[in-house]
């Protein structure tokens, strides 16, 4: 994917929010974009044009009339659109923004609302979101017109609100997956654009978690997709302009005194950025942020990562008290058990806990991963009889 | 979104409910059989959940090496179908509750006098790629 590719779909959202004012429906207004934008790339192969914008705009349009005419000939209506638009309207920020929340609207399943968020608002085609998510294209395309359906139906009068777009591009960034399309960076960069729109901290929260996260990425999986932890990274790797650039807008967001569970999360990932060697983590802040978090999202999942925090501020006992309170299903739980008990010396339990982890891992890296803790532990233990 | 295969096992499962031999149903009952399979994967490519599926020859062989040099050792086709696995589909949705839900419709297909097969299936979740967040 090009550079040119990147600016020309960051374009996207801009042009059809300036269809859909114009009186286009979204879902028909959202393929004639599609039209428009793969018509760009094979276009401006010899360079941009001097106005990409109103370039892709009077394309999009006049690909949304034939639309609207094949369509209104297939039910054998009026056309009721104009050939020619009636003004040159300019797309508006609050127009831009509402194509966001309408896309991640609350009627919508998460996978409806990712396909839909990934097409309309990152310009995405079916055929790259379909790969990302190792789905069939067909699929993907059914995915993405039922959810087109879903919010033509009931999603202009109602068109949900920022926490729910937050959550499908946290969604898409978490997918972890990186193959012809990389979703951390996609959704990197759609935060970027709803954080210029919304101007809202926790939105600027969930952008600094972002980059603090994608600044470690390099150094946090081994060449055969295994996972390093933590502790073992080479910190050499991680990239301090992002690191940098995630700390600043975390201290600008935390600055407005709007707390939530973004920055709270984000606040978290800068005190892992900010120590240059394991040794150095500031376990203690990091425990008082978990308690932060807690009273935002009280789930199995934090309390469980809040343990690993207590373990290392307070010591293994007291990591395992706190663990004693987390849900007993929750995945990883064993893992984090394995871990504390190793540290707390009890290698026959933490390997038997390991092996265990191993067993009940979500995916194949964490699997290994548990595996070879497992393997090591039992080696240093016959080593030892 | 989270990828599960949907494993149709010829006669696994604990208890059979209704598991007449399909060549001993009607051709009536067969076409109707056939025809829940196919409406119903074609459903799952309607709501944007089908991912694969493929139906598998009950001829199985159990192949392992043998050592430098020698052929792998073959063994079967046994007669006993208990444990083959006649067909797979993988499913791409939302949650492990649908997941099951879709298994269950599934086992609805229609066998001898029309009749749900109540077969088993057997619901496994793929190993996903780790999520980018994990402390």
């Amino acid at each position: 994917m090009t550079a040119d590719d990147i600016e020309l779909r960051g374009l996207a959202p801009q042009v059809l929010s300036v269809l859909v004012r114009r009186g286009a429906d979204f879902a028909t207004a959202e393929d004639a974009v599609q039209e428009a934008l793969i018509r760009a790339l094979s276009a401006w192969q010899d360079g941009a044009p001097s106005d990409p914008k109103g370039w892709l705009i009077t394309v999009a349009w006049r690909a949304f009339i034939d639309l609207a005419r094949s369509d209104a000939a297939r039910r054998d209506r009026e056309l009721r659109v104009e050939a020619e638009p009636p003004t040159a309207l300019v797309p508006s920020a609050d127009d831009t923004l509402r194509l966001y929340f309408l896309c991640a609207h609350p009627e919508l399943t998460p996978s409806s609302a990712v396909a839909l968020t990934l097409r309309a608002v990152g310009g995405l085609t079916t055929r790259q979101s379909a790969r990302a998510y190792l789905v069939p294209e067909a699929t993907m395309a059914q995915r993405i017109s039922r959810a087109k359906r879903t919010v033509g139906r009931t999603g202009l009068d109602r068109p949900g609100d920022v926490r729910t777009v937050m959550r499908v591009l946290y969604l898409v960034f978490n997918e972890g997956y990186s193959g012809d399309v990389d979703l951390a960076a996609e959704a990197i960069r759609l935060t970027r654009q709803l954080a210029e729109l919304a101007g809202d901290p926790e939105v600027d929260g969930l952008l600094a978690l972002m980059l603090l996260h994608h600044a470690r990425r390099p150094s946090r999986g081994r060449p055969d997709g295994g996972i390093v932890p933590l502790a073992e990274q080479d910190r050499s790797l991680w990239d301090t302009g992002l690191i940098a650039e995630g700390v600043a807008i975390l201290q600008a967001a935390l600055a407005r005194d709007r707390m939530g569970e973004y920055q709270a999360q984000a606040a978290i990932a800068a005190l892992h950025a900010d120590a240059p060697r394991f040794e150095d983590t500031d376990w203690v802040q990091i425990v008082e942020w978990y308690d932060e978090l807690l009273g935002f999202a009280d789930t199995p999942v934090v309390r469980l990562n809040r343990a690993v925090a207590v373990g290392e501020a307070d010591g293994a006992p007291a990591g395992l008290a706190a663990l004693a309170e987390v849900d007993e299903d929750v995945p990883r739980r064993h893992a984090v058990a394995a871990h504390l008990h190793e540290k707390k010396g009890d290698l026959g339990l933490a390997a038997h806990l390991y092996a265990v982890a191993a067993r009940n891992a979500p995916n194949l890296a964490e699997r290994d991963h548990q595996t070879r803790q497992a393997a090591r532990l039992n080696q240093l233990l016959r080593h030892r009889r | 979104m989270a990828k599960y295969l949907l494993l149709k096992h010829y006669r696994g499962g604990p208890a059979p409910v209704n598991d007449v031999p399909m060549d001993q149903w009607t051709p009536d009952e067969l076409e109707a059989h056939f025809q829940f399979m196919r409406d119903f994967s074609a459903r799952l490519e309607g709501t944007g959940e089908f991912v694969d599926g493929q139906a598998l020859s009950p001829d199985g062989v159990w192949v392992r090496y043998d050592g430098e040099g020698r052929p792998p050792v073959t063994d079967g086709p046994f007669a006993e179908t208990k444990d083959l696995i006649a067909g797979w589909m993988v499913i791409d949705v939302d949650s492990y509750e649908r997941a099951i839900e879709l298994a269950g419709e599934l086992s609805a297909a229609p066998g001898a006098r029309g009749e749900p097969i109540h077969e088993w299936l057997e619901v496994r979740p793929f190993l996903a790629e780790p999520p980018t967040v994990t402390e």
